[in-house]
């Protein structure tokens, strides 16, 4: 299905690296959340990286989404790591505090060059 | 001016693959005053929000349906209602409440209403218990 070609997943040295695409909704988290948890109960890594610059569209269903997956990753003793969110991104997420629980690594910067 | 310059009125099954359907077509129809992106993605989060929530919490993933309107005039104010008839909130101030959720998969962040609030100029709430919700919210177009 196209939802399948939302999130790409790949493990390299412990980190499993998610980089998220499109719109992300209550109807698209489910399945976006159901390969995540797989993919970390399965590789165990030690950080888990959610590489936000590709996409679009987020609303508290993916804020539920993000927090979900960090007490996920907390569970089996990994770090979640937010990767670059575009600049509409960083403000929902800035709107719940996230930065106050998360980590928040770099910008939309280099993408507008 | 008492009537408005133009309105849009949707009305969709509450099916979570209209929620993405629901925030374009609001966005498509509020394009016509040529809005910033920031405006419009403004838009679009805060009907998402209030379409799942009467998904959601309102009919509880049973079929009902979801009633959209939109209406914008001349001084460029928007105003957008989205009403369910599901089950209603009891108390309509603690549901606004920043992290407040009736949510118990943990899946979900409470922020809803934050978000509306946020994004929107207006937020109105009113709700029946057993009768449904009815949001407007307003929104002035720079
Ligand atoms: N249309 C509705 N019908 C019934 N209850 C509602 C409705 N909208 C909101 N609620 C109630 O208000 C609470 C708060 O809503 P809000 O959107 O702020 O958070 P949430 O939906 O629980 O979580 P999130 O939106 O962050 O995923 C909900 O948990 C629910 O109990
Ligand atoms: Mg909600």
């Amino acid at each position: 299905m196209l939802l399948e070609r939302l999130t790409e997943i790949k493990l390299t040295n412990y980190t499993l690296n998610v980089k998220m695409r499109g719109d992300i909704d209550h109807h698209t988290a489910k399945s976006v959340r159901e390969k995540i948890d797989e993919a970390i109960l399965l590789n165990k890594p030690r950080f888990v990286i959610l590489d936000l610059s590709n996409v679009d569209f987020m609303d508290s269903s993916g804020l539920g989404l993000v927090l979900g997956r960090y007490t996920k990753a907390l569970d089996i003793g990994a770090k979640l790591i937010i990767h670059k969110p575009t600049r509409r991104i960083k403000r929902i997420l800035e709107m719940a505090g996230i930065e106050r629980i998360i980590e928040i690594k770099g910008d939309d910067y280099d993408e507008m060059l | 001016m008492k009537c408005c310059d133009n309105n849009m009125k949707l009305y969709l099954p509450s099916l979570s693959i209209n929620e993405s359907m629901a925030r374009q077509a609001v966005a498509s129809f509020v394009a016509q005053l040529n809005p910033t992106l920031e405006e419009l993605a403004d838009i679009k989060c805060a009907v998402s929000e209030a379409v799942t929530n009467a998904i959601v919490h309102g009919y509880k993933y049973k079929s009902g349906t979801v009633y959209i309107g939109v209406k914008y005039y001349g001084d460029r104010t928007v105003i957008i209602e989205i009403r369910d008839k599901g089950c209603g909130i009891e108390n309509v101030k603690e549901a606004m409440t920043p992290l407040f959720t009736t949510d118990t998969s943990g899946e979900r962040s409470g922020m809803g209403f934050a978000v509306m609030q946020t994004f929107m100029d207006k937020l109105d709430v009113r709700s029946k218990l057993n009768e449904g919700v009815r949001i407007l919210m307003t929104k002035h177009l720079k």
